[in-house]
């Protein structure tokens, strides 16, 4: 009996010890629900040698609160700019040589050293696109128009809303809507946020930021929050979709692979950061996820429909307003008013 | 081989050790970690910040809005409430299903109730997200319950069951029934039915039966079955994260998120004190119920 | 005499309907899971619609990378996690199970069943506070930390049981014969209380493959179990993926209970 329990013991450790052992070749990516397509992670896989798991998380909140929660072990994320820099304060990522990379120099000039990391040292590009709200074609009383059908559905479409689980970027559309700056922490300002959050709260159906396509596809809801790249790829599904240009506005948002501090497999991130800046490799993402990349020689392997999609083309005279990194004072009250709404 | 000691009191107490330190180390101590967070800082970007202070549970009760103002503000009492409420709906529906059932089990012959609580052990055991799960497709527009009835014309247009109060219902009913059924049965087994049949015989119909013989006798069944089934509710979360749809949160959502996405560490820890609060009442409660039954019937 | 002569004649406790009202209840009961089942041989990728049989999806889901590691990572945890609550359990079961009740007893008991009575989400929260505080790397063993505690009372109460039903005349007679202590547990003790044992781990590690929230709130980088990763599958929609792994568990979960149940029956038995 002891000799069983003994030799049991010794085969789960051996067996947990063999499973980590494997550090040598491995890379623990942390990213965004579905916007990585698997066959990309095999080919990395199978050019380098590393094995890649994959966890994911369904906004840049939920990202921020994980790497601060304390160790977590991640060897590559996946923030907005807005969050990049919030991450850098926080001392939140490792340092990384992006420039002296062999594929940086596929990298479009205009962003290089873009704004949010001039020196290049945390961010290798991933890729950019917009946030708007997306309707269902064969709904009642809804419009493209403008961003009153997202805040202040009318008739059928009330209580058939979908919006973000987190508030971040929700708040920034209601700064567009509202005609404000974005991060304006002025009483009088937030006042007016909130009263326009808890306005649409009441015909919201859905907080969520994850499965929005599968919401429209079932009719479940008629109005969505919405990324452009979920957009054109529920349309190409088949889908009754449209990816909305309201008059007041979107939210433009560019995201970035990251090493967070710590990481154990510093130098397979590395790889990985590389690996993406191949114009092949970054066009089976663009293909998969259905947003614009800044690597330019990867459009010849792009499919020609993103070159004329509607969601990837902004209409002239709709202004494109990328997302600012808010004070903690904004922070605080936003993540606040938020909370309450999802009661 | 002699064991070292052979003071019976210490060996005993060296067989407790490992139980001991191991709860307490990683059971009581993360309990007191989380009652001083609750009075700390929340730092903006996640985690706490050092100091002292009693924000979190004065955001509980009060807002401060934009100009630093105290005003009373009930959302999140009416996320306790609506937890108790919910709670309080999945017990009373859980009895009035499993009551009846599991009188008619203590009924049964030893062989059937032998297959009949295993039929029941059974959902319990399987993963609660799994079963959680499938009201979801039971649920949805276009879901199972709504496919036939639009096809049969019942319905025209969706019922929309999903993400509201009553899906949540129905999840927790559905999740901690088993609980509610086994209790009672495990009361109602000891009956000896020739009570039954003295009171018939004393001309009693079957309803002041049930009230003055069945009901007394599965009481006890009856409490610890809606404990066991009002504590878990309380602080369910499976059931309103996936039925509620991010809305209708109930305190265990509640608590989650703040860990998570929204990042105010110290209010969701003084959110989930609140909870041990309750439930540490409501366990108190049972226990002076069932000393004083004790004493009543001398048991 | 006139009660009867009114009405047809009823056997004594019989109430009307509670047939219907048990088949119904084991309709509910079931029904979801049976969907489930069903569901996960559809043919079609929106899951809800019915398109035609297939086994599709099991062979896609039978060889996922994603899946096997969560499923191999529920495995790891489970397995270390039964060991040392079982190991843990039997020596607090045999503490408070045989010699003479002891001041502090009621105590020590509620200490140990006191997983069993906290809420889990509170569990949850504090053991990663607890983490974060000490800076522990969550991961596969922060995982397994957390999965020993909850699953210590799981183990405890049924060897405890067992202990209690064990009439203690077989022990008494060792020592009589001679046996030192170690000798009477080894030969006599534990061989007796072993279905109780088996028992309770059966249950601790069921109980561990099982877990999510706790899980949830202190996975880190790679330690996705399978629960956790039919979470993550769940948020972004119906697929018929869930519906297999699902039912996967599903039936072994069936399984692994209908062993227990005899294990369990048997140890009623015996002693």
């Amino acid at each position: 009996m002891k000799k069983h329990v003994i030799s049991t013991l010794a085969g789960a450790a051996i067996l947990a010890g063999s499973v980590s052992a494997q550090a040598a070749g491995e890379l623990n990516f942390y990213n965004w629900t579905d916007y990585t397509p698997d066959d990309l992670i095999e080919k990395f896989e199978k050019e380098t040698g590393i094995n890649v798991t994959m966890d994911t998380y369904d906004s840049n909140e939920t990202l921020l609160a994980k790497l601060k929660s304390g160790a977590v072990g991640y060897d590559l994320a996946v923030p907005s700019s807005n969050f990049v820099s919030i991450m850098v304060s926080e001392g939140l990522l490792e340092e990384v040589d992006v420039k002296s990379m062999p594929n940086y120099k596929n990298v479009d000039p205009r962003w290089q050293g873009p704004a949010w990391d001039p020196e290049q040292k945390y961010t290798s590009p991933y890729q950019y696109g917009t946030t708007s709200f997306a309707v269902r074609t064969d709904a009642a009383d809804v419009t493209c128009e403008s961003l009153k059908t997202f805040f202040e559905p009318e008739g059928e479409a009330c209580g058939n809303v979908s919006v973000f689980a987190t508030p971040e970027e929700v708040a920034s559309m209601a700064a567009l809507y509202l005609g404000q700056p974005y991060c304006d922490d002025r009483s009088d300002s937030l006042k007016a946020m909130q009263k326009l959050l808890q306005t649409q709260n009441k015909c919201v159906k859905v907080y969520s930021s994850e499965g929005m396509i599968d919401r429209v596809a079932t009719k479940t809801v008629t109005v969505t929050n919405a990324w452009n790249g979920d957009a054109m790829r529920a349309r190409l599904e088949g889908t009754p979709i449209e990816y909305c240009y309201p008059k007041e506005g979107l939210v433009g948002w560019f995201d970035s692979l990251v090493i967070p501090k710590g990481a154990e497999n510093y130098e397979n991130a590395k790889t990985f950061m590389n690996f993406l800046m191949e114009p092949e490799n970054m066009a089976m993402v663009s293909n998969f996820a259905r947003y614009s990349n800044a690597i330019p020689a990867s459009t010849e392997f792009l499919d020609p429909e993103l070159a004329t999609a509607p969601e990837a083309n902004v209409p002239d005279g709709i202004e494109v307003r990328v997302s600012e990194t808010c004070g903690p004072k904004f922070v605080k009250s936003i993540d606040k008013i938020w909370t309450k709404l999802r009661q | 081989m002699e064991l070292p000691r052979r003071n019976p009191v210490t060996r005993r107490w060296l067989a407790l050790s490992p139980a001991i330190v191991v709860v307490s180390i990683f059971m009581i101590l993360p309990m007191i970690i989380l009652l001083v967070f609750s009075f700390m800082e929340a730092d903006p970007y996640g985690g706490v910040d050092p100091g002292f202070t009693t924000e979190a549970y004065v955001q509980i009760l009060y807002e401060r809005d934009f100009d630093d103002l105290l005003i009373f503000d009930p959302v999140y009492l009416n996320i306790i409430g609506r937890s108790v409420l919910l709670a309080l709906l999945a017990t009373i529906g859980c009895l009035v299903l499993g009551l009846p059932v599991a009188y008619f089990i203590a009924r049964q012959s030893s062989r059937t109730q032998s297959l009949l609580l295993y039929l029941i052990t059974i959902p319990f055991w399987t993963n609660l997200l799994v079963r959680t799960y499938a009201w979801i497709l039971l649920l949805s527009s276009d879901g199972v319950i709504e496919q036939p009835l639009k096809f049969l014309g019942v319905i025209d247009e969706s019922l929309d069951m999903m993400y509201t109060n009553g899906a949540v219902a129905v999840g927790l009913i559905y999740s901690y029934l088993p609980l509610m059924v086994l209790p009672i049965y495990a009361s109602l087994e000891k009956l000896d039915f020739r009570l039954i049949e003295a009171a018939h015989d004393l001309y009693a119909d079957r309803f002041r039966v049930a009230r003055y013989v069945i009901f007394p006798l599965a009481a006890p069944g009856i409490v610890a079955g809606c404990i066991l089934v009002l504590v878990p509710s309380l602080g369910a979360f499976i059931a309103p994260d996936l039925l509620g749809g991010g809305k209708k949160l109930m305190l265990g959502s509640l608590i989650q998120v703040q860990f998570a996405s929204a990042r105010n560490w110290p209010f969701g820890s003084a959110v989930a004190i609140c909870l041990l609060a309750l439930v540490m009442m409501m366990l108190m409660y049972q226990a002076r119920i069932a000393s004083k039954r004790r004493r009543e019937t001398g048991d | 005499m006139i009660k009867m002569a009114k009405k047809k004649i009823y056997k004594i406790g019989d109430y009307p309907g509670l047939t219907g009202w048990t088949v119904f209840f084991f309709a509910y009961l079931y029904m979801p899971m049976i969907v489930l089942v069903v569901y996960s041989f559809n043919e079609s990728r929106r899951a809800q619609i019915w398109k035609g049989f297939s086994l599709d999806w099991y062979v896609k889901a039978f060889s996922n990378d994603d899946i096997q590691s969560a499923a191999l990572n529920s495995l790891i945890v489970a397995v270390i996690a039964t060991v040392f609550a079982t190991v843990i359990s039997t020596l607090a079961a045999l503490a408070l199970a045989r010699g003479r009740q002891f001041r502090g007893q009621a105590a020590v008991t509620g200490l140990i069943s006191l997983p069993l009575v906290v809420p889990e989400i509170a569990t949850a929260v504090a053991t990663l506070s607890f983490f974060a505080v000490i800076g522990f790397k969550l991961g596969l063993v922060s995982i397994i930390i957390a999965h020993t505690v909850f699953c210590i009372p799981f183990a405890f109460l049924p060897i405890r049981a067992r202990l209690q039903g064990m009439d203690d005349a077989y022990e008494q007679a060792a020592s009589d014969l001679y046996a030192n202590d170690w000798q009477t547990f080894r030969y006599v003790t534990l061989p007796l209380m072993m279905p109780g044992v088996v028992a309770g781990a059966m249950l601790a590690f069921i109980i561990s493959i099982d877990d999510f929230i706790i899980t949830l709130m202190v996975s880190g980088a790679g330690s996705t179990t399978l629960p956790l990763y039919i979470y993550g599958m769940i948020r972004q929609g119906i697929t018929p993926e869930v519906n297999v792994i699902s039912t996967v568990m599903l039936v072994l979960s069936i399984i692994f209970i209908t062993v227990y149940w005899f294990v369990s029956k048997k140890a009623e038995e015996t002693g």
